[in-house]
């Protein structure tokens, strides 16, 4: 507090260049979205209509709103949405289901080994996302390395229809965010104070029950930061889906991204743009609560 | 549970868990050796797809400009991101500071196809207002990758300094240093490790960015991943192969010795922050037990 104290004439300048710059080029950014979104699309550069014109002293503003009622009427802007939020809550239980044991593990290893294994998590993620996601299309494909294999060993006569399925886009979906899931988990896990799981055992409680009641519920805000961490970008994935998906798999980034780039309809990629961030603040918040929650309990630890 | 002894369960865990994520990348880097163009069809060992990487223009200057924004966005995010780690871990409290905390978190969450739309937009309005940017290329798109890596190394050093001891912050204040020399001399040597990590991440960060990029990119600033992405899009390519495991080699091998100067560099400061704390201490606990009358524990 001290420190605080004396900084306070420099203060302000420290705080204002980060400040500044977010405000400028991430906070502002959004709030022109939602003004693009209530643009008509128009065939001139930029593609869209202006929402404010000036004319014998009277100010016209002239809001397009059928871009979000084509949204919220048109059924496939809902599905889309529904089927966005379905895979990103699996991808998310997936990534919990096997994410858990994974970062227990390696909490509960040895120290000198730990590090180790903790760098063979993050190397996968210090890798080209983008490669990792093409690895796939070599291992999924009907040449692929599990189609030759099952017919090697003749269990298959002809190769499985694996790629461009919901199954390919549901394990890579997993294998790509599966990093993000065991890293906050490992932070939050190796904390942990063993005597409290020592206790449980001298008095009788079963390893099981002992997880159940005391690892599970200390480690609350690990997992909700790391489901969050998976869950949020999850929902607006493009590549993924594009790459392995199928064309059936209704992904709101694709729809976002094909607005954009193929149908050049900027405003109703704005609207599509505005409509996802709204429902994605609830989960934004969880997990900036949960992560600070998080840091700031090592202070007390 | 004791320490070193898992359960079969968290041993099979480990190992499904790390099959899973680099039976994907081994297959890339022996598929990179293959002749046949049919990446999947083994054809025979070769070298061929370095050497036609090598000769492909296109995937070089890529190479090149992402490289060139790579490094810029990194060198502004650390600077940025130091400071708004700083202001996070120290300020605590000031007005705007949950908006301040909620715009360092939301980058790293947030869908990029939101981010990247939504500052696209940004650079046409204010063309359309003061002129500039001119064209979309390499300025926006560093504006972009800087926004979103500065995010990214705040959390690194705010965690760094949170967990740091603030006894020797306090203790220069006390001597009399002023707030900047004190960062100078005492807090940014101490965060030097996170800053770092925050820099290598940040690299690998704008590298690798796709999406991003296709917002804020114009003709003629075609960066590698959006090459990559162009190619596979299409099918399999053996280049692309060859690419990757060029890529995994560096960075694999780049980050198994960040890993070990950081941790080394970190376990020697630790040591002699110790050893400085132990020499001011008062001499009186050095006194060996057994000499007060007390049994030892040999």
């Amino acid at each position: 507090m001290s420190l605080l104290r004396k900084l306070s004439p420099g203060r302000g300048s420290v705080i204002a260049v980060p400040y500044l710059w977010l405000t400028l080029f991430f906070l502002v950014p959004f709030l022109i979205v939602l003004k693009i979104s209530f643009a008509e699309q128009d065939i001139a550069i930029p593609p869209f209509t202006a929402l404010t014109e000036y004319a014998d002293g009277y100010l016209n503003v002239k809001l397009n709103l059928s871009n979000f009622l084509y949204i919220f009427t048109d059924e496939f802007y809902f599905d889309t949405y529904l089927s966005s939020l379905k895979v990103a809550l699996f991808t998310t239980i997936g990534c919990l289901l096997l994410g858990y044991p994974i970062a227990y593990a390696i909490a509960r290893t040895d120290p000198a080994r730990r590090n180790v294994l903790l760098m063979l998590v993050m190397l996968p993620f210090w890798t080209s996302f983008l490669l990792r996601v093409y690895a796939w299309m070599g291992i999924l494909n009907e040449t692929g390395l599990i189609n030759s294999f099952l017919m090697s060993t003749g269990l298959i006569d002809e190769p499985l229809h694996l790629f461009h399925t919901d199954f390919s886009l549901y394990i890579v979906m997993l294998y790509a965010y599966l990093p993000f899931m065991i890293l906050p988990l490992y932070s939050n896990l190796v904390k942990l104070d063993l005597r409290l799981l020592e206790a449980a055992a001298d008095l009788g409680a079963r390893p099981m029950k002992a997880f159940f009641t005391i690892t599970l519920p200390l480690s609350k805000n690990g997992i909700i930061a790391g489901s969050m961490l998976v869950f949020i970008p999850a929902v607006g994935e493009f590549v993924i889906p594009e790459l392995v998906g199928s064309s059936e798999t209704l992904m709101i980034g694709k729809v976002l991204w094909n607005e954009f780039f193929d149908n050049n309809n900027w405003p109703m990629a704005s609207a599509v743009a505005a409509v996802m961030a709204l429902i994605l603040i609830v989960p934004t918040a969880l997990f900036h609560r949960f992560e600070t929650r998080e840091l700031e309990g090592k202070n007390h630890a | 549970m004791h320490n070193g002894k898992l359960s079969p369960f968290l041993k099979g865990a480990l190992v499904v868990g790390f099959l899973f994520l680099y039976v994907p990348i081994l297959s890339l880097i022996v598929y990179s050796f293959n002749a046949s163009k049919l990446v999947t069809v083994w054809g025979g060992f070769s070298l061929r797809w370095y050497a036609s990487l090598f000769e492909n223009e296109q995937i070089l200057s890529a190479v090149w400009l992402s490289v060139r924004i790579a490094l810029a966005a990194a060198a502004a995010a650390v600077v940025l991101g130091t400071i708004a780690g700083l202001v996070l871990a120290r300020f605590k409290r000031f007005p705007g500071s949950t908006l301040f905390a909620g715009m360092i978190t939301a980058p790293m969450v947030m869908p990029e196809v939101i981010t990247g739309l939504s500052m696209l937009l940004l650079f046409i309005s204010l063309q359309q207002l003061i002129g500039v940017p001119t064209e979309r290329g390499f300025f926006t798109i560093w504006v972009g990758h800087t926004t979103l890596c500065m995010a990214y190394v705040a959390v690194v050093v705010r965690s760094r300094l949170v967990e740091m001891d603030k006894n020797l912050e306090d203790a220069a204040m006390d001597l009399g240093a002023k707030p900047l020399k004190i960062f100078f001399v005492i807090t940014l040597p101490l965060i030097a490790p996170a800053i770092a990590s925050g820099f290598l991440l940040s690299v690998t960060l704008s590298l690798d960015d796709l999406v991003t990029t296709a917002f804020l990119s114009g003709p003629g600033s075609t960066t590698l991943p959006q090459v990559i992405f162009s190619k596979v899009r299409l099918g399999l390519n053996p280049e692309i192969n060859a690419l990757a495991t060029i890529t995994v080699l560096v960075v694999g091998s780049f980050v198994v010795l960040a890993n070990y100067f950081m941790l080394n560099a970190q376990r020697k400061r630790d040591r002699a922050i110790a050893e400085a704390m132990r020499a001011d201490a008062p001499k009186l606990p050095d006194v060996p037990l057994e000499s007060l009358g007390r049994p030892g524990r040999a």
